[in-house]
Formats: C-alpha cells, sequence, structure tokens
C-alpha cells in the first residue's frame, strides 16, 4: 500500500477525532462533570490559616 | 465549603510532599537570577563588543548557556514545582514516592550544572535548545522518565472523580518533552563529548525545528498553560471562565502544534509543499492559542477589581496579555511573505521574548508569588509592596526590551532588501549593524530591569522563608468524600 493512503487516514481520523471530542465537549451529559472539575480546585483551601513563626 | 485549617496538629496524618515543591520553588528564582543575568550580559556584548572576552566567555559559548538556563533551569524547575503542586492538590493524594520525586529534583540540578559547565568550553552538539551533549542527554532521558512515573502514578491513585484539566497540560507537555527530547537527541557518538546527529541534510534541519517548535509547544506554551489553569482561578478565587473550552483547545493544541515546525524553515532546502504546510498550521494555532489566553482573562470577569490590589494577578493577566499578543505575531511571522523580511533579523528575538519574559516567565513569577507563603506556612509574602514593584520593573524591563527588538528587526530586514537601480545592494551588512546599535543599548536596560525584579523577587523569597517554617499541608480528609 502507498504509506500516502496511510497519512491521508491518519489525517482525516485525527480530524474526525478532534470534531468528537468538541461534540462530546459542547454536549449536555458533560457540562455536569465540567462544572464539578472546574470547582475542585477552588473548594480545595490549600492557605495556611495560621500563620507559622508569628506568635499563635 | 469545608475549610481544613491547614496548620492544625497533624501526628500520623499523611501530608502533601511540600517539600519537593519547596526545592524546586526556590531554585526557580536562583536560575531565573542566573539565566537572566547571563542573558543581560549577551546583550551588553551585543551593544559593546569588547566584552567578549576568550573562548570561554564569548558570545558564542554564553548564548546557548543563557537559552538552556533560562528554559530548562528556570523554565523547568517552576515546572516541575507548579506540577508536583497541582497534580497534589487536585486529586488530593501524597506524590506516588518520595524518593524519585528527590531524584527528579536532585537529576535536573546536575543536568543543569552539567551544562554550565560544557557548554562554555564548548561541548556542544549545535542543535538550537538542544546543543548538550549526549551523556547529559541520557540523563535527562532518565530524569524526564521518573517525572513522568511520578506525575502520572500520582494521577493514578487520586481520590477526586477527575482529572482537573491543568493536569492534562502538564500530562502533554511530559509525554511530549520525551518524545521530541529523544527522537531529536538521536546521536552516534564519537567520544564522550562529541556526537553526530543520526539524521543529515534537510531532515536533520526538519528534525530539529519539529523539536524546535514542539518545545515552545509544548514546553513553552501548554505546561504554562496548566500553570495558568491553577493559579489564575486560584488566585482570582473564581473557576474558570470556560471549562469545555480548556477541553476543546487544549486537543486543538495537541492536534495542530505537532506540524508547525518548518516555518522555521521558510525559504530554505526544506521541500516548498512542507513549509507551506507549516506556514498553514501556525494560522490555524492562532484559534487554540487565543482560546486559552480568553479563557483564562476572562475567568477574572466580575473580579476585575482584584487586579487593582493584587500584584500577583497583575503578573498573571499580564502574561496571558503577552501570550496572547506573542500568538498573534507568531502565526502572522509565518506566513512566507512576512517571513521574507523577519527572518534572521532582532525581530525574531522580540517576538521570542515577548513570549519568553512577557509570557512564561510573568506567569512563572506569579505562580511562585503564590506558591511561597504556603509552603512555609505563611498567609501572604512579605512585603505585597515589594511585588508591586517588581511588577512595574518586570513590565517596563519587556516592553523596552520587545520595542526596541522590533525597530532593529524591520530596520534589519528593510535595509537588507533595498537595491538599488541596477539590482546591486543598497547597504553593506555593516551598515545594518551599525543602525541597530541604539536598540541595543535599550535592551540592554530592558533585560537589566528585568533582571533587577528578579533580585527583588529573591528577597522577598528569602524575608518570607525567614519569616515562617517549612511546612507540609495535610491531605484534606474532605476528598475521600468526593470519590462516589
Amino acid at each position: 500500500m502507498d504509506i500516502n493512503i496511510l497519512r491521508e487516514i491518519l489525517t482525516v481520523a485525527g480530524l474526525t477525532c478532534f470534531v468528537g471530542i468538541a461534540l462530546w465537549a459542547y454536549g449536555k451529559p458533560a457540562s455536569q462533570r465540567f462544572d464539578e472539575a472546574a470547582m475542585q480546585p477552588i473548594n480545595d483551601d490549600d492557605l495556611p490559616h495560621e500563620q507559622a513563626g508569628s506568635k499563635q | 465549603m469545608q475549610a481544613n485549617s491547614a496548620l492544625e496538629p497533624h501526628g500520623g496524618v499523611e501530608t502533601f510532599n511540600y517539600r519537593v515543591v519547596r526545592q524546586f520553588s526556590i531554585m526557580t528564582v536562583v536560575w531565573g537570577i542566573v539565566g537572566m543575568l547571563v542573558g543581560v550580559i549577551i546583550a551588553a556584548q551585543m551593544a559593546w563588543p569588547e566584552l567578549n572576552f576568550g573562548p570561554y566567555f564569548h558570545f558564542g559559548r554564553l548564548r546557548p548557556l543563557h537559552t538552556n538556563a533560562v528554559i530548562f533551569a528556570f523554565g523547568g524547575c517552576a515546572l516541575f514545582a507548579t506540577s508536583y503542586y497541582v497534580v497534589q492538590r487536585t486529586c488530593g493524594v501524597r506524590l506516588i514516592s518520595d524518593k524519585l520525586a528527590a531524584f527528579t529534583f536532585w537529576g535536573w540540578q546536575l543536568v543543569i550544572v552539567a551544562a554550565a559547565i560544557t557548554l562554555p568550553l564548548g561541548y556542544t552538539s549545535g542543535k538550537e535548545y538542544a546543543e548538550l551533549e549526549w551523556p547529559i542527554d541520557i540523563l535527562i532521558t532518565v530524569v524526564w522518565l521518573s517525572y513522568a512515573y511520578v506525575f502520572f502514578g500520582t494521577i493514578a491513585r487520586r481520590t477526586q472523580k477527575h482529572i482537573y484539566v491543568a493536569n492534562w497540560f502538564y500530562g502533554a507537555f511530559i509525554l511530549a518533552v520525551a518524545l521530541l527530547h529523544v527522537v531529536n537527541s538521536m546521536a552516534i557518538p564519537a567520544g564522550a563529548w562529541k556526537s553526530y546527529s543520526a539524521y543529515a541534510g534537510a531532515v536533520d534541519a526538519m528534525v530539529q525545528w519539529w523539536y524546535g517548535h514542539n518545545a515552545v509547544g509544548f514546553f513553552l506554551t501548554a505546561a504554562f498553560l496548566g500553570m495558568m489553569y491553577y493559579f489564575v482561578p486560584k488566585q482570582a478565587g473564581r473557576p474558570v471562565y470556560s471549562y469545555r473550552l480548556s477541553v476543546v483547545h487544549f486537543w486543538a493544541l495537541v492536534f495542530t502544534y505537532m506540524w508547525a515546525g518548518p516555518h522555521h524553515l521558510h525559504y530554505t532546502a526544506l521541500p516548498d509543499w512542507t513549509q507551506s504546510v507549516g506556514m498553514a498550521f501556525s494560522i490555524i494555532l492562532l484559534a487554540p492559542s487565543w482560546g486559552g489566553m480568553i479563557n483564562g482573562i476572562m475567568t477574572l470577569s466580575g473580579a476585575w477589581h482584584k487586579l487593582r490590589t493584587d500584584p500577583i494577578l497583575k503578573f498573571m493577566i499580564t502574561a496571558l496579555s503577552f501570550y496572547g499578543m506573542s500568538t498573534f505575531e507568531g502565526p502572522m511571522m509565518s506566513i512566507k511573505t512576512v517571513n521574507a523580511l523577519s527572518h534572521y533579523t532582532d525581530w525574531t528575538i522580540g517576538h521570542v521574548h515577548s513570549g519568553a519574559l512577557g509570557w512564561v516567565a510573568m506567569i512563572s513569577i506569579g505562580s511562585i508569588y503564590y506558591l511561597i507563603p504556603r509552603l512555609f506556612g505563611r498567609e501572604k509574602m512579605y512585603s505585597t509592596k515589594l511585588i508591586d514593584v517588581h511588577f512595574m520593573m518586570a513590565t517596563i524591563g519587556v516592553v523596552l526590551y520587545i520595542a526596541a527588538m522590533w525597530m532593529a528587526g524591520i530596520t534589519q530586514g528593510q535595509m537588507w532588501r533595498q537595491t538599488n537601480m541596477d539590482g546591486t545592494l543598497t547597504h553593506a551588512f555593516i551598515d545594518s549593524v551599525k543602525a541597530t546599535y541604539p536598540y541595543y543599548y535599550v535592551r540592554v536596560l530592558g533585560g537589566a530591569l528585568y533582571l533587577g525584579g528578579m533580585f527583588l523577587m529573591a528577597y522577598n523569597m528569602a524575608r518570607t522563608i525567614m519569616q515562617g517554617k517549612a511546612f507540609d499541608a495535610p491531605v484534606p480528609a474532605v476528598s475521600q468524600h468526593a470519590h462516589a
């Protein structure tokens, strides 16, 4: 088989894959997962509340 | 929101591995100063050529030292530090292996020291951004595979359901850099410190710039976007503007960046169709790049007032503005007719520094300012005022630098292409060099300002560390519930 056929298949597969991802990302079921994921770092409190080294 | 007091006594409670994050954060500032100092020195060598002393202190040997130090030492340490922090906090677990994490730290420092010794001695494979000779290349590979194991191993044992988007960017960076480094560094050793590339001619050039541009794409873009996707929402106290945009532009970046390399080889022996493909994909790249920029800046929507009082946020948002500017400039410069003017001139250097000083360094500086207090049990840096001064110095420094290089570049490009009626060149090359001098002085000034800001950062960091003490936050129990 001509190697260019493989290259064409790969390019088209790449594009199809990307379009699939975009459709999925803009679909309804994904949006709730995304909201949860986006809030995780915000809800995770990483600030030391009592300062080390200063008088308590 | 469940607040977990971070300084509660936690005998026997599992903590995060902040030690390796601390080590890499401190070295980020140290290598930032070293790398930028070498940058100011070579800028001064361009302005005053008599500063080129002997073989070891010559521009030709210091220039790769500068690029390696700022990209891989400063940028690399910033990425190790932030990725180890982000992956632990967003996965809700400690790193999978403390020993291997420590190995990545000491191994990476050894790579940097080896580079700082061998490059001035003249040991180089001559590939831009991949100059290090084969023994160091092998060490880099071992360190990088350990890094991949620690990062992906930690994701594998996460207690959180989702893999937060920042980790996707960091993950793509780790995988792509492994691939790029191994393929481009393939060489036949000819002695302990000498090797020949496994590729020849135009193929060698193409492999080199496939590596070179994807180093920009995955090291200097994807990885720092990962940083942006964690630290901008955290500092702004708001979730990312559009999570779905982050997913779509991540995949768009990954699918298109790999093809853009040939724009470094316009009008060379590279086949013309390859140059055109590179140009087309470089223009397409504008869309995913701006997707990231818009997403980052819009995260602040409704909280713009925070920009007035928070210099860390100023660093981050200014970084995103420079990211937007340089990712507009890049596709434009990849157009062949524009490239005919800009290539081989100082415009390219201006473009690179708008990305490097404006985007990469500013987002790193902002993120390290975010991290340092948290790693030493403090609520904030020793002096917020000094961060503000640093911000002003850095911003003025970048603007001076890139404006000078734009003017220098366009002047050079125009002078080189100007011909007389009979077809001979109007200007000798040396005329364009002479015309460039004023801009070289301005560049030294801009670079020195930027470097001065880094010294302020080092002082501010040292005072913050002296106030606090090394602190490892406990792994919050709340993340266990999110497992369901």
